[in-house]
């Protein structure tokens, strides 16, 4: 069983070494064109704030990918990071008035805070114990944000302002909003990447595919696990509080389980250890979410059918698959 | 060849989200058209009480107005929020912008009902209110967008602790429910209870949601030896908590007061453990020959059960916001929210559920509200057969007077 | 000083009995947990759901076909025991060798599902089971608190119960072949032993105990969709700390943190659904494999 515990995960695509410009194949290469494009025609046809809260939870998952993808980690506490991140810098917005993107940063330095502490605890863990010793610090969390008067309770955070970005363009309006939030997106998914093929990456994938041999090889592999948890969290965080300033509002459930098990949907039905995966992944969950709206049950019915659906016939997620059959990294 | 197929193979992992969404249908509608959203919970704790019956109910008002014989398209969409605000208020806005939505109605929950009333606010369009509970959305919170129909939590801590303390229950214990619904109800019973002359013992706050065992809560109920003890939660946490309170013999001593209790809940308990309870209602479908008509009129869409107050107030708020469109017009109605329920305001409403009746200029609704009393299991002829009328407070008396409220609308 | 104490001692001790009728529940589920996650080595989410079931199911037999409590403590658990075989085959028998992970978010998928079905069915607000006359009437005196007869019945049912199954595993043939395929099933196989079967009827046990507990609860709570999801997540820390597998230790756990659980509710009753996640990650810092797991 112990043997069980630490193995890594099967869908996971091994790592192989990449050439390529700033480190994306060919075929990321494309995809991240057909991305860039996306972001920028979308919103000319598409609502915008259904958009933004996409591009929020895309960010989301990227960060939490980051831990399960590529450092073997199941986190299920994420929602603490990101619901801190949230109400955070919906509070500094609302009462201390400042500029989005301080913000957006200080609810990033919260996540990346709270991510130190709890990783430091965790990470002396593996497997389905990690995966308990977060979804408990998190409750706590949940426990913290139901109690403490900042957070209003069950009615949360609500009219949160935007105020103007450097202090000089106001992000009022929807569309202005939708660019700010597109650039700390692909600033998120660019910095990930970039982290993934730095050296440092190179030791997390190699602690992924067996950690004794790291340890043998003389890497100090509670350091870098921990340094990968802060960075997952403090994006966590980034994500949490671009998300409060976009709907103007930050509640309990941004910090409650449930949100830690949907991110792992959104990761799973996008692709566990792909670059596009989770953007992907949050993108079906979202849409799913906002047109089956009025279908109330249904929704759930559905998300279940669809975890069901990944875990029997397409492990490697909707990404995944795709790679696989067009044998390309993506 | 290969590397033309990976490309547009490989573009196609971003393609399912376009594919998935609709294209933005803006207000591109036809000028003769108004939408009203229903936007309720349909999978939580309070779907039976509302949820798909509101939407039947505001159908049926669609049908009753008589709006469509005069050239006006009514469309009705409807939502669920889960009793989540953030997702209310996402809906809300959507709705707003993409989908040319003119009015919000019923919004159960408190926290959602705020968050909607923000959201209305912002956009100049309207929220007529039902299931929502919370006073503030006509007192420290009230705005020209929202008139709230059916209830609130004043008129709940009036009607239902009013009459507990005159029966001579001059003492509490409550139990609350941990968030702002519940801080809120108890707040105003206490304040009622001082005002008589009574006493508050003590009080605990339940977890929300997720409490299923209240044995203990109810213990140190029992413990107090508080000669009434007051529940400040609704839905499911009622149920247990009255049944569970039946169970541990509490109500031999004490009186249970449940400050938020519907027919639905009531079905839901069954008599056995529901009778003898007294609550208090704005609608009752067996409360006269027009309740009755409204009742029957729906009851076949809602698989037979019977319309609660929730709902009826739906029906009601949903008919007096079309005859306003019907006398200004619909372009007119459309153009401004507030310019909307400032004529809403200005006419008296009549229909079956509530009767005649009128709303005041803090956004709140005014008819009579009824303190009932659940049948036993004996008097009851029947399936939805179990309030006894106790007592009508009458529409001067069954809401918060406006300057007690502190709502900016007033002016003195 | 002591007065107080004494006072103290006074509102606490009714609580701590309240908290073991609460702490049946917590063991009984979790027993079927970690019967489950010993055998199958699969974290089961779906059990809050089937335990829902075990209610639900209870509920349609008095309704529908006029079978009272006594008999759908027997039928219920069987019947929903069949659907446990039935998701078994289908689904659950592929992931065996695969990563904890995947057992996981399978069994999540489908408590959704199962969820989802009620509630389009039954609505959210439940529906009133009445406990069986025998159990009804005037509360049992304990000189410091009345105890409702059914409550009492509910702690006693449960620890039969635990026991039985505890002896079954550890003393009979048949838990020793269990136990012996868990450790290493291709070996008992070869011994002539149907394992596969052995594993689905396995699974099938562990979710009839879960029904079996859903009927106990069904005259105490109110029969909603919603009343497993409320469970599992506490039920899922008890296991924890009692040890992934460990069937004592799950069933002492329950018990044990049911107790916990009522204390709190005198002291801080704000935290009383968080005081488990507390000692969960205390738990686990200090002995990562639990209180009573093998390391």
């Amino acid at each position: 069983m112990a043997s069980a515990t630490t193995a890594p995960l099967d869908a996971l695509p091994p790592t192989a070494p990449r050439s390529g410009l700033f480190g994306f194949t060919r075929a990321q290469g494309i995809a991240l064109v057909v991305m860039l494009a996306a972001i920028v025609v979308l919103p000319f046809f598409v609502y915008p704030q259904f958009l933004m809260k996409l591009l929020c939870f895309a960010l989301f998952a990227c960060a939490f990918n980051l831990l399960i993808g590529y450092v073997g980690l199941l986190s299920f506490g994420h929602a603490a990071y990101f619901g801190m991140g949230s109400y955070v810098s919906a509070y500094a917005s609302q009462s201390w008035g400042l500029s989005p993107e301080l913000c957006v940063l200080i609810g990033g330095a919260v996540g990346a805070g709270l991510g130190l502490v709890f990783g430091w605890i965790a990470i002396r863990r593996a497997g389905i114990y990690f995966a308990m010793i977060t979804l408990a610090l998190a409750q706590m969390v949940y426990f913290f944000c139901v109690q403490v008067p900042f957070t209003r309770g069950e009615d949360g955070i609500q009219g949160i302002p935007r105020h103007a970005l450097l202090g000089m363009i106001d992000l009022g309006p929807d569309m202005r909003m939708y660019w700010f939030v597109a650039g700390v997106f692909l600033i998120g998914f660019l910095l990930i990447h970039r982290v993934i093929h730095s050296p440092f990456g190179q030791v997390l994938t190699a602690i992924r595919e067996n950690e004794p041999r790291a340890v043998s090889l003389g890497y100090r592999v509670d350091d870098y696990k921990l340094l990968a948890f802060v960075l997952s969290a403090g994006l966590a965080g980034v994500a949490g509080g671009t998300k409060a300033l976009t709907v103007h509002i930050a509640t309990l459930i941004d910090v409650n389980w449930p949100m830690s098990g949907e991110v792992v949907l959104m990761t799973l039905l996008g692709g566990l250890g792909t670059l596009f995966g989770p953007v992907v992944g949050a993108g079906v969950v979202m849409a799913m979410e906002t047109y089956l709206a009025p279908f109330g049950a249904w929704v759930t019915i559905s998300q279940g059918i669809i975890f069901v659906a990944c875990v029997l016939a397409f492990r490697a997620g909707i990404v995944g698959e795709l790679a696989k059959w067009l044998r390309v990294k993506l | 060849m290969t590397l033309d197929r990976r490309a547009i193979l490989g573009g196609a992992a971003a393609l399912p989200i376009l594919g998935a969404m609709p294209f933005r249908s803006a207000r591109a509608q036809a000028n003769n058209t108004v939408k009203i959203g229903v936007l309720t919970d349909m999978s939580g704790t309070y779907r039976d009480g509302c949820g798909p019956g509101s939407v039947t109910c505001v159908r049926q008002a669609v049908q009753d107005s008589g709006v469509t014989g005069r050239g006006i398209n009514v469309e009705v969409l409807q939502g669920d929020h889960q009793n989540k605000p953030d997702l209310a208020s996402t809906i809300a806005r959507q709705w707003i912008d993409r989908d040319g939505v003119n009015v919000i109605i019923d919004v159960a929950t408190s926290s959602c009902a705020l968050a909607v009333h923000g959201v209305v606010r912002e956009k100049n369009s309207i929220m007529l209110n039902s299931t929502g509970a919370t006073a503030d959305l006509t007192g420290s919170a009230c705005n020209p967008n929202t008139i709230h129909w059916t209830y609130d939590t004043w008129m709940l801590a009036n009607s239902t602790g009013g009459a507990m303390v005159k029966a001579g229950g001059d003492t509490w214990f409550f139990i609350t429910a941990d968030y702002a619904f519940g801080h809120a109800l108890e707040r105003d019973t206490t304040g009622l209870i001082g005002k008589q002359g009574g006493r508050v013992l003590g009080s605990v706050k339940h977890p929300f949601p997720g409490t299923t065992d209240f044995s203990s809560f109810l213990l140190q109920a029992q413990q107090s030896r508080a000669k009434v003890v007051g529940l400040a939660n609704a839905g499911v946490d009622t149920i247990n908590c009255v049944k569970q309170a039946a169970e541990f013999g509490l109500t031999r001593r004490q009186k249970l007061a449940v400050l938020l209790m519907i027919a639905s809940d009531v079905h839901s308990l069954g008599l056995q453990t529901a009778q003898g309870l007294s609550l208090s209602e704005t609608y009752y479908w067996d409360l006269n020959d027009r309740t009755r008509r409204l009742a029957n009129k729906v009851k076949g869409d809602m698989g037979g059960a019977m319309p609660t107050m929730w709902q009826a107030g739906c029906y009601s708020a949903a008919l007096h916001y079309l005859k306003a469109v019907a006398d200004m017009g619909v372009e007119k109605a459309k153009a401004s929210g507030a310019e909307t329920v400032v004529r809403m305001k200005a006419m008296p409403t009549e229909d079956d559920a509530f009767g005649a009746g009128s709303i005041r200029q803090d956004g709140r609704k005014l008819h009579p509200s009824y303190l009932f009393e659940v049948k036993t299991p004996a008097e009851s002829k029947g399936p939805w057969d179990y309030y006894k009328l106790v007592r009508t407070v009458p529409v001067e008396e069954a809401f918060r007077p406006m300057s007690e409220g502190g709502c900016s609308l007033v002016r003195t | 000083m002591l007065e107080d104490f004494l006072f103290q001692l006074e509102m606490a001790a009714p609580q701590i009995v309240l908290g073991l009728v609460n702490g049946a529940f917590y063991a009984l589920l979790s027993l079927g947990l970690a019967v489950i996650f010993g055998m199958l080595n699969v974290i089961n989410f779906a059990h809050g759901a089937q335990f829902m079931m075990g209610a639900f199911v209870a509920w349609m037999l008095l309704n529908w076909a006029g079978i009272p409590y006594w008999g759908a403590l027997i039928l219920s658990p069987l019947i929903v025991g069949v659907f446990g075989v039935v998701l078994e085959r289908l689904m659950i028998s592929r992931l065996y060798k695969m990563d904890h992970l995947y057992g996981l978010l399978l069994t999540f998928g489908l408590a959704l599902i199962i969820e989802g079905v009620f509630r389009n069915s039954f609505g959210s607000s439940g529906l009133p089971y009445a406990p069986p006359a025998a159990l009804t009437g005037a509360p049992v005196d304990l000189g410091f608190m009345m105890l409702p007869k059914y409550r009492l019945w509910v702690v006693v049912a449960a620890f039969f119960v635990c026991i039985a199954t505890w002896l079954v595993i550890e003393k009979t043939r048949l838990g020793a072949y269990l136990r012996a395929a868990t450790e290493n099933a291709p070996l008992v196989q070869a011994f002539g032993v149907n394992v596969p079967r052995m594993v689905t009827l396995t699974y099938a046990a562990g979710v009839a105990l879960a029904a079996l507990a859903g009927v106990l609860a069904a005259p105490i709570y109110s029969v909603n969709p919603a009343m497993g999801s409320n469970f599992i997540i506490t039920v899922f820390a008890v296991v924890v700390i009692g040890g992934m597998g460990s069937i004592l230790g799950s069933v002492i756990t329950g018990f044990a943190l049911g107790l916990v659980e009522g204390l709190t509710r005198v002291i801080y009753p704000e935290a009383s659904a968080t005081v488990i996640f507390v000692i969960m990650a205390i738990v686990l810092l200090a002995r990562p494999a639990g209180l009573f797991g093998r390391a």
